[in-house]
This record gives structure tokens, C-alpha cells and sequence, in this order.
């Protein structure tokens, strides 16, 4: 399988390690990602804070771009960028903002294309085709599933699951053989975009999510976002001496728990690129 | 949007995409956006509040609040409201109407700094230069700062980046940048001068 | 006709004021067929009407046109002046020349024109109007209540202790409704049961009331005075003529584990049970989903320890048929659920609240059988989960209600007052627990209640924060409230031993089956439509049916109560007669004419019109026709309007009279 990939600016940046995870683990499936030459930043948290008008014209571009080169399906894992995309998209609903994004952004905007993000890309692969696929089931693994903000929210845009009490992946951390917990923070905000600007708020939301997930019994989070990786994996050494207390939360991306029991190594998968590696 | 239902609104206060007169009135003060918010221990006007002065047309109190700053853009106060008022997109146009107007609160100045240098980077670049981005944050805090020390923070997790290869000197930039400097140019904030 | 007498009111200054009456009065004895025009200060005053009167006798007056007032003001009031003159009533017409004349206009040469003109077109309605009779309908002189709660016990009783015979009909296996599971009642605080319990027992004992428990209405048919209706009463495996109630039976049941409904879920009872000591009937019900001796023929325990021989594992649902002249639909309400599917609703619950997956969430009727000393802890409050008492409790109100994105704009009514009432019972009975309440605004508007709501906050210590809750998670046996208090502006996080919800009310289960087969109206949410919001307010669109209690809105006990026995008056007018008089101005069908398509019979909204076949004296069929039902028809016009071949009419209001009038201002 073939499809569309919108990588966005962290997976090309410091979030890499996510893109090699997906890289693998979906070769391991046999979906091929095939980058959209042209695109460009979503506009992220930046945009939608300061100029709306810019925050619906980013991911036009990129929708419009992907449309015009004639991607049915694009894949955008990070939930951020996806949900500038089906904000696009549901903008170009409107017929009369349609035209005047497209002309905009200078490329006809359908809003046709379908917006997939990870947990959906394993849905269309399915559940029984995972299961079939696992090879080492991570027995050991006692999951804490984090869908963090954007992944459901806001639901009338990105229709996406239960926004709050979400179950998908842990549907599919389940059909790989891993444990998964009940837990209060799976929607809660990890900081988001503050990393850079406002720590103090990330180290706080942070530590809350990494404490509760521990209390439930989980020996590691999963998620789906590069943005909540850095602030829960990189920022948890920063989390640990805040708050005094050692945590060693590993955080594996889900295409990460994937690959691994597809038989893929820590490696293949850029987990030893994590910061936290073993608890 | 012409905020009539509420008669002292100097407009030009207020972008295009405010959420209309009706959808502020439609709140009736609960506080389910307070109750949820992440961070709404650390704003000086609880998101309830921020709602309440743009229903009592209190627009230079809501452009200066540090709230607007503080939010982190979760949507869980949109997603929650009983009354569904977009609570995060007040606070989205706020922040375009406080920073067009000069009334940024001062004490969040990172905050507004970041997102501005961020927009300015991605005008540039197409996509994100994460170093440059850092570079031009640093310096511009602590020119305005003048706490130097600033600089140097985190810099403990550059040869950590490096070895982890998540470290990009040469990032690759989009192809053309003439159109995203276009639909910059056509995004600019359409306030009376 | 042509001997048409115009009768022009002052009404006082209120029409003499902007229309010149006199010059009315002169152009209008000018008109074709008007044999005198007079006018008077007050012609709804004695010598107004006298006038009148006087007049139809000496100049042998066929018609009567009375220009003043809106005809809901006097019509009524001149047809009866006409009658005692020899008139048929029919004959008399208003021409409203206040409401629609002088009232809204201030120039008095136009207004005065105006008049002119309104009272021309009640002249030519006049001229073609027929003499109608009232219709006689009879009347059978009993009354069914469906629903036998706190407001159908009180129209029940109201209605019997009357002299009229009264049909009950109640869905659960106990009368009692609601308030029987209720622990105590605001703003007295006395027993709910000591209050409901004797009422029970005289509904029960009356020897005018019909009761059939654990039954529901099956079909309705007829019309005002004349319904038939069809009961199940479901099989209840037990015969009520032999049982005693003695109780050996559900003492010897083996299953006694199985969630108890009148204790939502609290409790436990066996699988032949009465829902709680004081039921009315006292006689048991065996749950066929339980029993295993109708599951799988087993046990049978109950049946060889009865000594009555009452139980009887082959018995069936039955449908009986019942003749009442008046219905009183009493159904009441359910609570909001939390849950996110629910069966026949688009409401998606709470997840933010977890959808009911923490034990200790319960909701409001929950807590009141927690509290009650009739309840599953013998008013020991106990929570759900681990049975420990819980040391800090967070009430919130407004769970469904006034929630737009939960589906419910509306204000329950009843929550405020009943959360007070919570936090002061769970003080009562745990001295150094905490209660905390979420509200947003309080809304207590009656005797004796703001009063009782500050006792609360201020003798019985509860902490009232204003805001809602956000969400609620669990944490180390706790549950995690996240609030807010917006008059401080801060967000309020209370960890909780059990949380009480105070859902929205929502009309019972099966209301709008039930209100389609009775054909009355119901609003988006279920509850039943009132006839006019102030003036009858316990009156359907359809007569001789009519509603009480919070099947109609959310209400408390003693506005269930009242309006129940207003419910009851009405009904007891309709009863008092062995006839009912309607009036005549309804649709009439021209046999020889309707071209048998049955239009009108999809159309009308009351379901009065019927098919019918045209035979010869002998009995030879000539044609199928439409026929009206002059019991059912409302008068509305419907089929008038859709009948292609003309051959509906409205009488009194005849097309020939609507084209008359029409023509007279060309």
C-alpha cells in the first residue's frame, strides 16, 4: 500500500526518531510513505494564536498541494499538523472560504482527501492484519495510552474516537499482546507548544501525566505526537529534578510497540534515541 | 466583526473571526472552562473571565491579561462548554487583537516572543528551522531580558540532541518559498492602521 | 337573510375614542339587508345586551352583528343574549373593532373607515351563516388516570372521592411512584412515605377506584366521553384474587441477588418481589427474566410454599377493555443518565464523568435511597462500592440540564431545592462529613424554600462553589471532582468520598408512544403539550384528555399535587352531565359529492375523520364516502383546505362565507 505522507516540520527535525519509527514499522507492514513534495509548515500553535487567517491558509496550501498531486489518502502523524489539515478541510466545507483560501494559497482546495493519523493509519492496515503480524508480543509492557489534546479535540473537527474517554489505541496496544491501564490523564494537556516558552507549565503538566500513569500501574506511555514525546521523554530528566522524585517513565511512540512486535529491533525503531530508555 | 450586542466595542479592537456577539452572549458564566483548564491556576483571569470581560466589552483588561498567554491551546474548555462557546478561539482572536494592538502583557513576553519568532521562521523557511528558531528565541528573551543566563539554559541538552542525532544543522527548506511569503503577505492581520 | 342588526360598542372611550361610532353607525344601516344600526356606550353592559334583545324582537331580526371586542371576549355573551331573544345563537357574529381596530391605530378618519370595512364583512358572513345546533355527545362518567404517582394518586382520589368511578393504570407493580423512594421531602423535611403511604392505601381501598398495577394502556379509541381503552396487564405469574401477601414466597426465593428498580440499582430483591413493604397492590411480581422456574423449570420453591395456591408460572399478559368519558395521563419523569449509549435517545452522556463507571457517581434518586430509612442500608449512608461512609460528598447540579451540548436547554426546576435538601440529610446522618454543592445559579421560588436553601449553606454548613464540574476521575480510592468557582476565578479540585448528580428530568420511558396513541401533542424533549401555556394549563389539544404532574415539566410535589387535582375538576366538569355539548362550528363532508381518495382521513390531525359507505335505504351500496366524527373534530379546517373535490366545508364557516366576505371588499 501506497500513501500519502505529510510528515510536518518536527519529523524532520528533532522528532526524527518518530519518523524512522514509522518508517519501519510500516515498511514491516508493507505501506509505503510517499512524502508530498511541496509542503510546507502547518502553521502549528503559532498560527492559530496569532493570525487565524493564517491557521486555515498554511494547511490549505499543504491540503490543496496534496490534492493537486493527487493524494486520496494523506497521512499526517502528527496530530497537530492532521488537525490543521481537517481544519482546512472543514473550512473548505464553506464554498465561499473555500474560494478564498484557494486563492490564497494560489492551488485549488477541494478538501476532499482524507486526513489519517497514526492510530487511524493502523485501523486502515487492521487490527486483525496487526495481530497476524506479531511476532514477539511485548508481554512486558503494561501501557499507559496518551492521546494528549489534538488527536480528539476539538471532535467537530476532528471527528476522532470518543474525545473523553478515548479506547483506539489501546485497542491496537492490546492486539499486540500488551497490557494497557485505566488512567485520568489519557486527554489531559502535556504543555504543547510551551516547551520552549513557558517550562515551568510543561514540567507541571508533565509530571502530573508521568505520576498518574505510574499510579495506575503503567510501566510506560504510548503515544501518537511528537509534541508530547518531547515534552514527556526529553523534558522528564528536567520533570524529575523539578519535582524531586525519579520517575523513568519510557515513552514509546505507538509505531514504536508496533514495530517491536512485529520483531523489529530498539534500533531499527530509534527507541535507543529516546531519552529515557529503561525505567 | 462588529460587536453590536454590546454597544462600547471600539472594533478595530477586535479581528475578523471574533466569535460573534451571539456565541459570547450564549455563555452563561459556569465555569466549566475554568473548572478543566490545565493551566488556569496560573492565569490572572480565569478563562470564565476572559469570557465575561469580552461580554461586558472590557477589551483593554482582556487584550493585556496574561491569561490569554498562558493558554495552551488543549481545546478542552471548547470541547466541554455547555453552551458551546468556542472558549479557545476567544482566546486565539484575543491574542491576535492584543499583539496588533501593542497590548501583549509584558510578563509573558517569551510566550509572545516564541509564536511570533516561530510564524517569522516558517515565513522564511516554508518549514521549521528548529535551531534557527532556538537561536532567535534566546537572543530575543534575553535582549529583552537581559538575563543572559538564559542563553545557556537547556544548552546541556544540545550534545544530547547531537548524539541522538535529532540535531538538524542543514534542514531542509520547502521548495517554494515565494508562495508562502504570498500567503503570509495575504494573512496579515486586517485591522484598521 | 336580510333583517341583519348591527350593534356598534363605545367601549367606553376605549373604540369611540379613534373611531367615529356614529358615522359607522350611519353607513352601516346603508348596507344591504341591515335592518338597524345602533350604537351604545357598553353593549356587553345589561342595557347593552337588552338592547339586543329587544331589538331581535321588534324588528324580527335573522341576524345579529355585534362590532366591539375580540369574540374570545364576548361572543359567548351576545350568542346567549340572542338566544333568550328567540335567535339561534349561530346567527350572531362579531366584528372586532377594538383588538383590530381602534386599539392600533391613531388616525380617526382611517380607523373609522377600517371599522366600516369589519363590520361590513361580519354583515356578509352573517348574511350567510346557517342555524346550527350544538352537538350532543354522551357521556360515560368514569375517568381513567394513566400512572399512578403522586399526581395521579391525587387526581384519582380527587375524582372518585367526586362520585365518579375512576380506571388506574399503572406500569410498575406498585402505585407509588417516584415520591414512595423518596427519604424526605423539601422544604419540611417530613417522611415521604408517612405522607404517600396512607394514599396509597386509600387509592387501593376505594371502592370507586379500578386499579390496575403492573399493567399498560394498549390501544386508545373513541373520543371525549366516549374513549375505549384497551389495558395490558402483564403477566404477573402470581393471582392477585388469591394471594395474601403473606411474603413466604419472595422469603423463600433462592435468587435474591438481582438489582433492585424501586432502589435504582441500590438494592437487591429477589426474583418474585414486591418492590417495598408498602406497595399498593401488596402482592408480588415474578421477574421472568430471573425466575428460574420459568427460565429452565426449575425450582418452583415459591409455588409449593404458597399455601394460597396463588402463584401461576403460566400465566399471560391480558388485554382488558375499560369505558371512560375522560383521561388524566400522570406519567412522570426519569432522571438524565450519565451513560453514553442510551437506547432511543441522542443524548451521548458524560464522559467527561466517566459515563458511570465510578460506583460511587450516583445520581439524585440513588442518593435518596442511600438516605432513606426504608432503603437498602436501612438509612445508613453507605456508598456504592465498598460500603464505607463517605466523609466528603460533591453534589452537582445542573447535570443535563441547561446543557446545550447534552441535548437539555431546560431548567429542571426541582434540583436546587432537592440538593439542599441532600447536603442537609447527609449532614444529619454523618456529623463530620463535608458537603460540597456546584451550582450555578440557585433557584429556589417558593414558600418557605430560599429560606430552607440558606439553612443548608449556612446552619448545615454545605459549601456551595459557582461552577460546574469539569471532570471527575479516580485516584487512590478517591474521586477527583475538577471545578471551578468563577466568583473567585479559580478552578476547585475536591477529592470526594461519592458524588451525587443531580440529573435532568426527563419525561418517562414510552411517553411518546403513549401521547400518539392518546393523539396528543408533545414537545422535543417528551414532555406533553399543555393547550395554552396560562390559561389551560392542565388541557390537551384534544378533549377530554388531560394532564398532571411532571410528565407535562419538571415539577415538584406539591405543583404535581395541584395541578393533579385541577386535572381532576376539569374532569369532574366533564363528568357532572350525561351529555356534553360541543360546539357545532366543525367540518361536515358532502357524501354525494367526496370523490372517496380519503385525503382529509391521512390530513387530520385529530384522527376524525373515517370511511364510510353510502348505502340505499335497502342497503345497496352506492359509494364509499369520507364521514366526520363530530365527537373527535376539533374544527381546525384541515380537510377543507386539502379536499379536492370541495366537498369538505367547516359549518359557520363556510367557503361561501369566507368568498362573501372576501367579495364584499372588492
Amino acid at each position: 500500500m501506497n500513501i500519502g505522507y505529510y510528515p510536518g516540520c518536527a519529523l524532520h527535525g528533532s522528532s526524527n526518531d518518530y519518523e524512522q519509527s514509522l518508517r519501519a514499522c510500516l515498511g514491516a507492514l508493507d505501506v509505503q510513505l510517499d512524502e508530498m513534495k511541496d509542503w510546507i509548515c502547518c502553521g502549528a500553535t503559532a498560527a492559530h494564536s496569532l493570525n487565524h487567517k493564517l491557521s486555515l491558509a498554511l494547511p490549505a496550501r499543504n491540503l490543496a498541494v496534496a490534492e493537486r498531486d493527487g493524494f486520496k489518502q494523506l497521512f499526517a502523524p502528527c496530530p497537530l499538523c492532521s488537525m490543521q489539515l481537517l481544519k482546512a478541510k472543514k473550512a473548505a466545507g464553506d464554498e465561499r472560504v473555500r474560494k478564498e483560501l484557494s486563492e490564497i494559497v494560489e492551488a485549488d482546495l477541494r478538501g476532499e482527501s482524507e486526513v489519517l493519523n497514526l492510530i487511524q493509519m493502523f485501523e486502515k492496515i487492521g487490527v486483525a492484519r496487526l495481530k497476524s503480524a506479531v511476532k514477539a508480543p511485548p508481554k512486558s509492557i503494561t501501557a499507559a495510552c496518551y492521546y494528549g489534546c489534538l488527536l480528539t479535540r476539538p471532535p467537530d473537527v476532528v471527528h476522532f474516537d470518543d474525545f473523553e474517554q478515548p479506547t483506539s489505541m489501546e485497542t491496537i496496544v492490546a492486539a499486540l499482546g500488551a497490557k494497557t491501564v485505566e488512567w485520568n490523564y489519557k486527554t489531559e494537556c502535556c504543555g504543547a507548544g510551551m516547551t520552549m516558552s513557558n517550562e515551568d507549565i510543561v514540567l507541571e503538566l508533565a509530571h502530573k501525566i508521568l505520576s498518574n500513569a505510574a499510579e495506575h500501574g503503567a510501566n510506560c506511555l504510548v503515544v501518537a505526537c511528537p509534541m508530547c514525546h518531547v515534552n514527556l521523554d526529553m523534558k522528564q530528566a528536567a520533570v524529575e529534578r523539578r519535582f524531586g522524585k525519579k520517575l523513568g517513565m519510557v515513552v514509546y511512540y505507538l509505531s514504536d510497540l508496533v514495530g517491536l512486535a512485529l520483531g523489529l529491533s530498539a534500533e531499527q525503531l530509534s527507541i535507543n534515541r529516546h531519552f529515557v530508555t529503561q525505567a | 466583526m462588529e460587536n453590536q450586542a454590546l454597544g462600547q466595542v471600539p472594533s478595530e479592537h477586535l479581528p475578523v473571526h471574533f466569535p460573534s456577539p451571539i456565541q459570547v452572549a450564549n455563555c452563561y458564566q459556569c465555569g466549566k472552562c475554568t473548572a478543566g483548564c490545565p493551566v488556569a491556576m496560573h492565569m490572572d483571569v480565569a478563562p470564565n473571565q476572559v469570557v465575561r470581560l469580552a461580554q461586558l466589552g472590557e477589551w483593554e483588561k482582556a487584550l493585556r491579561s496574561r491569561a490569554i498567554w498562558e493558554c495552551v491551546g488543549c481545546q478542552t474548555c471548547s470541547t466541554r462548554c455547555p453552551k458551546e462557546v468556542d472558549c479557545a478561539g476567544v482566546m486565539d482572536a484575543l491574542r491576535e487583537a492584543s499583539l496588533a494592538r501593542g497590548m501583549a502583557a509584558p510578563e509573558r513576553f517569551s510566550v509572545v516572543a516564541f509564536q511570533k519568532i516561530f510564524l517569522e521562521n516558517i515565513r522564511r523557511n516554508g518549514r521549521l528551522n528548529e535551531l534557527e528558531l532556538i537561536g532567535h528565541f534566546k537572543l530575543d528573551v534575553v535582549l529583552h531580558t537581559g538575563r543572559i543566563p538564559f542563553l545557556f539554559k537547556d544548552a546541556g541538552l544540545a550534545p544530547q540532541l547531537g548524539k541522538r542525532k535529532k540535531l538538524h544543522l542543514i534542514p531542509g527548506k520547502a521548495r517554494d518559498r515565494g508562495v508562502v511569503n504570498r500567503i503570509f503577505e495575504r494573512c496579515a492581520s486586517e485591522r484598521k492602521p | 337573510m336580510s333583517r341583519i342588526g348591527v350593534f356598534t360598542c363605545w367601549c367606553g372611550e376605549n373604540i369611540a375614542r379613534t373611531v367615529d361610532v356614529d358615522e359607522v353607525a350611519k353607513r352601516v344601516a346603508e348596507l344591504p339587508g341591515v335592518r338597524c344600526s345602533l350604537n351604545y356606550k357598553y353593549m356587553c353592559a345589561d342595557p347593552g345586551q337588552a338592547l339586543v334583545r329587544e331589538k331581535i324582537a321588534s324588528e324580527k331580526l335573522d341576524g345579529v352583528v355585534v362590532a366591539s371586542c375580540s369574540p374570545h371576549m364576548h361572543l359567548k355573551t351576545f350568542r346567549k343574549a340572542a338566544q333568550t331573544a328567540g335567535l339561534n345563537p349561530y346567527l350572531v357574529e362579531m366584528a372586532n373593532i377594538r383588538e383590530q381596530c381602534s386599539w392600533v391605530h391613531h388616525d380617526r378618519a382611517q380607523a373609522t373607515a377600517k371599522a366600516f370595512e369589519i363590520i361590513r364583512l361580519a354583515v356578509e358572513k352573517v348574511r350567510n351563516d346557517a342555524a346550527l345546533q350544538p352537538i350532543r355527545v354522551p357521556v360515560t362518567r368514569r375517568a381513567l388516570v394513566i400512572g399512578g404517582g403522586v399526581a395521579g394518586i391525587q387526581a384519582a382520589l380527587d375524582i372518585a372521592d367526586a362520585g365518579h368511578e375512576v380506571v388506574m393504570v399503572e406500569r410498575e407493580p406498585s402505585i407509588g411512584g417516584k415520591m414512595a423512594g423518596l427519604s424526605e421531602t423539601f422544604p419540611t423535611l417530613d417522611c415521604s412515605q408517612c405522607i404517600l403511604t396512607p394514599r396509597m392505601v386509600e387509592v387501593g381501598q376505594h371502592p370507586r377506584i379500578k386499579l390496575y398495577s403492573y399493567s399498560e394502556v394498549e390501544k386508545v379509541e373513541g373520543f371525549v366521553g366516549n374513549f375505549k381503552i384497551t389495558i395490558r396487564q402483564k403477566a404477573r405469574y402470581v393471582d392477585v384474587s388469591k394471594c395474601t401477601g403473606c411474603g413466604e414466597c419472595w422469603n423463600v426465593c433462592p435468587l435474591k441477588r438481582n438489582s433492585s428498580e424501586f432502589d435504582y440499582g441500590m438494592g437487591m430483591r429477589p426474583a418474585i418481589y414486591i418492590p417495598f413493604p408498602q406497595a399498593v397492590p401488596a402482592r408480588p411480581v415474578i421477574d421472568k427474566s430471573q425466575c428460574a422456574k420459568l427460565i429452565r423449570n426449575g425450582c418452583g420453591l415459591c409455588e409449593k410454599k404458597c399455601k394460597a395456591e396463588a402463584i401461576n408460572f403460566k400465566d399471560e399478559d391480558r388485554l382488558v377493555e375499560e369505558a371512560v368519558g375522560a383521561v388524566v395521563v400522570a406519567t412522570g419523569y426519569k432522571l438524565y443518565s450519565i451513560a453514553k449509549s442510551q437506547p432511543k435517545t441522542t443524548l451521548a452522556g458524560y464522559g467527561e464523568y466517566g459515563y458511570g463507571k465510578y460506583k460511587d457517581v450516583i445520581d439524585s434518586l440513588q442518593f435518596e435511597r442511600l438516605v432513606s430509612a426504608s432503603g437498602p442500608t436501612g438509612g445508613v449512608l453507605k456508598r456504592p462500592s465498598d460500603g464505607a461512609i463517605p466523609k466528603s460528598v460533591v453534589f452537582i447540579s445542573c447535570v443535563g440540564s441547561r446543557d446545550n451540548a447534552k441535548g437539555l436547554p431546560y431548567c429542571s426546576k426541582i434540583c436546587c431545592m432537592y440538593t439542599a435538601k441532600h447536603t442537609m440529610l447527609y449532614k444529619h446522618k454523618v456529623h463530620d462529613g463535608q458537603a460540597h454543592v456546584f451550582y450555578m445559579d440557585i433557584r429556589a421560588g417558593g414558600k418557605g424554600y430560599d429560606e430552607f436553601v440558606r439553612r443548608a449553606i449556612e446552619q448545615d454548613g454545605a459549601r456551595y462553589y459557582r461552577g460546574r464540574v469539569s471532570k471527575i476521575t479516580q485516584e487512590h480510592g478517591k474521586l477527583i471532582v475538577r471545578g471551578a468557582d468563577t466568583l473567585a476565578g479559580i478552578p476547585v479540585t475536591i477529592e470526594a468520598d461519592m458524588v451525587v448528580l443531580a440529573a435532568a428530568m426527563r419525561p418517562a420511558d414510552g411517553i411518546e408512544e403513549l401521547a400518539q396513541k392518546l393523539n396528543i401533542g408533545y414537545d422535543e424533549f417528551g414532555f406533553l403539550m399543555e393547550s395554552h401555556p396560562k390559561l389551560r394549563p392542565v388541557e390537551t389539544n384534544t378533549a377530554g384528555i388531560f394532564i398532571a404532574g411532571a410528565c407535562h415539566s419538571p415539577k415538584d410535589i406539591p405543583e404535581a399535587v395541584a395541578q393533579a387535582s385541577a386535572a381532576a375538576s376539569k374532569v369532574q366538569v366533564m363528568l357532572a352531565a350525561d351529555e356534553l355539548t360541543r360546539e357545532p362550528e366543525i367540518a361536515a363532508i358532502n357524501e354525494q359529492t367526496c370523490a372517496a381518495c380519503f385525503t382529509c382521513i391521512r390530513t387530520c390531525p385529530y384522527h376524525a375523520i373515517d370511511r364510510a359507505e353510502l348505502r340505499t335505504p335497502r342497503g345497496a351500496f352506492i359509494k364509499n364516502t369520507a364521514r366526520v366524527n363530530p365527537g373527535l373534530c376539533m374544527g381546525c379546517g384541515t380537510c377543507v383546505s386539502v379536499c379536492p373535490s370541495k366537498s369538505a366545508d367547516l359549518q359557520g364557516f363556510t367557503d361561501q362565507q369566507v368568498y362573501a366576505m372576501v367579495e364584499s371588499l372588492a
